[in-house]
């Protein structure tokens, strides 16, 4: 069947193809162009090119096991779609998490998402020639992604946040990482105001390109940043908080005209107002009641140690490695072992909690929540990110739906882009934050 | 054969500049290519390495890195841009989507790039922090070095 | 108290188009006929409930059911801050609704992911065609009689 507009295009304008194979970093999408000369006549996108079959894929996965490919949606920010997918088991299965461990996850989120608005800045303005901006802004990025990787152990996709609670604990040492990630940043940020505020190339690519009116926005179902850029106040953390986001003060930046401009000036003043949420929960996040590393030493130090002494006696050898003690683990996961692993004393001594920790990772059997379905939004990098749960009682969900929010931005892309020049395009379309993984699924 | 010693000679001078300027295209799809911005970037930087080009045209790349999932629908346009390049071409597939289709094993997903072009690195790791695929640059360019260059104007046998 | 209401009030004004109205886990749900979508639609949109924005569209599969497909549709209203579902079931013998194009603008792709996945057509809606899948590629990947390893390759392989 011949494309809408393969069909309609008039034979006398010039059909430019904007591949799969994008320069623009985008990874995956396809505009097909209709020009008369440089402007646009009519558009179409096609999308698919990154369809993962991530809906699929999970309803064969057991609910602790497909965790890892929510890392994969959003992946830039993949700690917010850990917690989605987390918060709506939660919901399902009604499990309270611990305060520290709601601490810690907003400390990550917020992280996340600052990385995430770095990201898309960084290849808007790449792309509009300001390259700059970019190793300057993927330099902050690397402190964020520091303090990331000595919490959780990986730079991106962490596969952190569980459900019940997060995985471990915060590094012990980890406000410096922090202090030194809200400097750099902030450093940075101040950077790319001057760089890109007030410049006249900048201003003249995004200021009034690609307008959006709010009744089309809300038509559209756009939300978040873009959203916010046209003047509509709805943050999910402000309209129905989660975790400790009511605790924290911020603002919730506003643009005016919903343009290319707004949209980029929205991201950066959110991403001031993100490093004010982590600041703020790292002075009131409460002191861990335990030791945070376990008593006596893991087994490679032992080994060390019993080299330099030359025997092994006297050694106090941790029986409970990574900080799975009970008396950690009650700070970070919540209380149901229908739900969350046990603490390693009891896998290791009792026969009961050895059988608990084998059925919670045995096929059939584990996390099995009550029959329903449940929907559950957070507040992604780019909007509402919703998850759509379906149970009938296994391990395994029955439908297992995510509501992206770029889906909804970028179905927008063909009336943005209508009557402009093809220069607009790539603006416009960087602007919009679409990434592949949370657009395809 | 008389001039032996000149064409080892003059073949590992070719894999010495060839090596050493390498012209890629980041064939982007998915997570990986953020650990590939990081690469590329000032922390990690790709440049000291010679690649520093990046050249979006696939005609005037040498080197074709290929970072993330390919899937069904992508799978001809890959092989499009491959036949695009001119020889002598080299892919590394980043990744473990790129080798061999990674944690998606469904309907939607090619099981790895070298089911439709040769491959000649393989960068697994999920994403491959950017010092791997350093690592694999690198030994991208001592394979450069110790093969053998058609610089007689004849086509390649192998 | 106010959820109670909104789902009350439903009941009130729509009478025997709902036939289902209940809060699983805190979300707001009714159960509709499918021939009254529009109608649904039109008053869920307007004052005092205000549902301004759609937030989802997506099909469940229960192949045991007779009507297999359960359409589940949730939306937004961020005046009154409030989320609500709605769901409506149609067999696979005629797997048809009615679009929502005319109302909400990102139905179009929603709609056609539904019917990409599914094969769920929708009655009006200006241009049905596959979203995420090929051309060429047969079948409804989402449904539970579509395995999921079954590939369909666009290029022959080189290696089996």
């Amino acid at each position: 069947m011949p494309t809408r507009f393969e069909s309609t295009a008039r034979p006398d304008s010039l059909l430019l193809n904007m591949g799969p194979s994008h320069p623009a970093m985008h990874g995956t999408i396809r505009i097909m162009l209709e020009l008369d000369g440089e402007r646009i006549v009519n558009s179409e996108v096609e999308l698919g090119y990154l369809h993962r079959g991530f809906e699929k894929t999970c309803e064969n996965r057991s609910y602790f096991n497909l965790l890892i490919y929510t890392d994969r949606l959003n992946y830039v920010s993949p700690l917010i779609n850990n917690l989605g997918y987390a918060m709506t088991m939660e919901k399902m299965l009604g499990l309270a998490v611990p305060e520290r461990a709601q601490y810690i996850r907003v400390i990550l989120s917020e992280v996340s998402r600052v990385s995430d608005h770095l990201t898309c800045l960084a290849a808007m303005s790449m792309e509009c020639g300001a390259f700059t901006a970019f190793l300057y802004t993927m330099k902050a990025r690397e402190y964020l992604w520091d303090v990331i990787e000595q919490t959780t152990g990986a730079r991106m996709t962490t596969s952190y946040i569980r459900i019940g609670g997060v995985r471990a604990d915060l590094h012990p040492d980890y406000e410096t990482h922090v202090k030194t990630a809200l400097v750099e940043t902030r450093k940075v940020l101040k950077d790319v105001h001057g760089l890109l505020d007030k410049n006249k190339i900048f201003l003249n690519r995004t200021r009034d390109v690609a307008v959006m009116s709010r009744d089309d926005a809300i038509a559209y179902g756009w939300t978040g940043p873009c959203l916010r850029s046209t003047g509509v106040l709805y943050d999910v953390r402000k309209a129905q908080p989660y975790l400790v986001y009511d605790r924290c003060r911020f603002d919730v930046p506003l643009g005016e005209r919903g343009d290319n401009f707004d949209r980029y000036m929205v991201r950066m003043l959110e991403m001031e107002q993100s490093l004010r949420i982590v600041e703020q929960c790292v002075a009131l996040i409460p002191k861990p009641g335990a030791a945070l590393m376990a008593e006596g030493m893991p087994p490679a130090e032992a080994i060390r140690e019993a080299r330099s002494r030359k025997s092994g006696r006297g050694i106090k050898l941790s029986r409970n490695l990574e900080g799975s003690e009970r008396a950690v683990l009650k700070e970070i996961l919540a209380d149901g072992p229908h739900a969350v692993i046990p603490a390693k004393e009891e896998t290791y001594t009792s026969i009961e909690g050895l059988i608990t920790h084998f059925k919670f990772f045995m096929k059939g059997q584990g996390i099995r929540p009550p029959k329903g379905e449940v929907y559950f939004a957070v507040e992604g990098g780019n909007g509402e990110l919703g998850y759509y749960i379906v149970s009938d009682g296994t391990d395994r969900p029955y439908r297992l739906h995510l509501r992206g929010p770029c889906f909804h931005v970028v179905a927008a892309l063909e009336k943005l882009i209508q009557g402009r020049l093809i220069a607009d395009v790539i603006p416009t379309f960087g602007s919009m934050n679409m990434i592949g993984g949370e657009l395809d699924r | 054969m008389p001039g032996n010693f000149i064409a080892t000679r003059f073949n590992y001078m070719l894999g010495w500049a060839r090596k050493f300027s390498l012209f890629h295209y980041p064939f982007v799809t998915a997570c990986c290519g953020m650990e590939y911005m990081s690469a590329a970037c000032a922390h990690f930087d790709i440049d000291r390495f010679g690649a520093g080009w990046t050249r979006f045209t696939p005609r005037q790349a040498d080197l074709i890195l290929v970072v993330g999932t390919v899937t069904q629908k992508l799978a001809p346009v890959l092989k499009t841009v491959y036949d695009q390049m001119t020889e002598p071409k080299w892919v590394i597939a980043i990744g473990a989507c790129a080798v061999s289709g990674g944690i998606y094993d469904n309907y939607a997903v090619l099981q790895g790039i070298d089911q439709i072009i040769p491959v000649d690195i393989f960068v697994p790791g999920c994403p491959p922090r950017p010092e791997m695929i350093l690592d694999g640059l690198l030994k991208l360019q001592q394979k450069i070095q110790k093969q053998e260059h058609d610089w007689r104007w004849k086509k390649k046998t192998s | 108290m106010e959820e109670k209401n909104v789902l009350t009030g439903l009941r009130e004004a729509l009478t025997d188009r709902v036939l289902d109205a209940s809060s699983p886990f805190g979300d707001d749900t009714i159960v509709i006929r499918p021939s009254a979508l529009r109608e649904v639609m039109d008053v869920l949109r307007a004052a005092p409930y205000d549902f301004t924005m759609l937030l989802d569209l997506t099909v469940v599969d229960y192949p045991d059911r007779a009507e297999r497909f359960e359409i589940v549709y949730h939306l937004l209203s961020i005046s009154r801050n409030r989320r609500i579902r709605i769901k409506l079931s149609v067999g696979e013998a005629n797997p048809e609704v009615a679009s929502l194009t005319p109302i909400w603008k990102n139905a179009d792709w929603l709609e056609r992911e539904a019917f990409d996945m599914f094969g769920v057509t929708f009655e009006g809606h200006p241009y049905l065609r596959r979203l995420f899948m090929y051309d060429g590629f047969e079948g409804h990947p989402l449904r539970k009689d579509y395995a999921l390893r079954h590939r369909q390759p666009r290029l022959p392989l080189r290696k089996p």
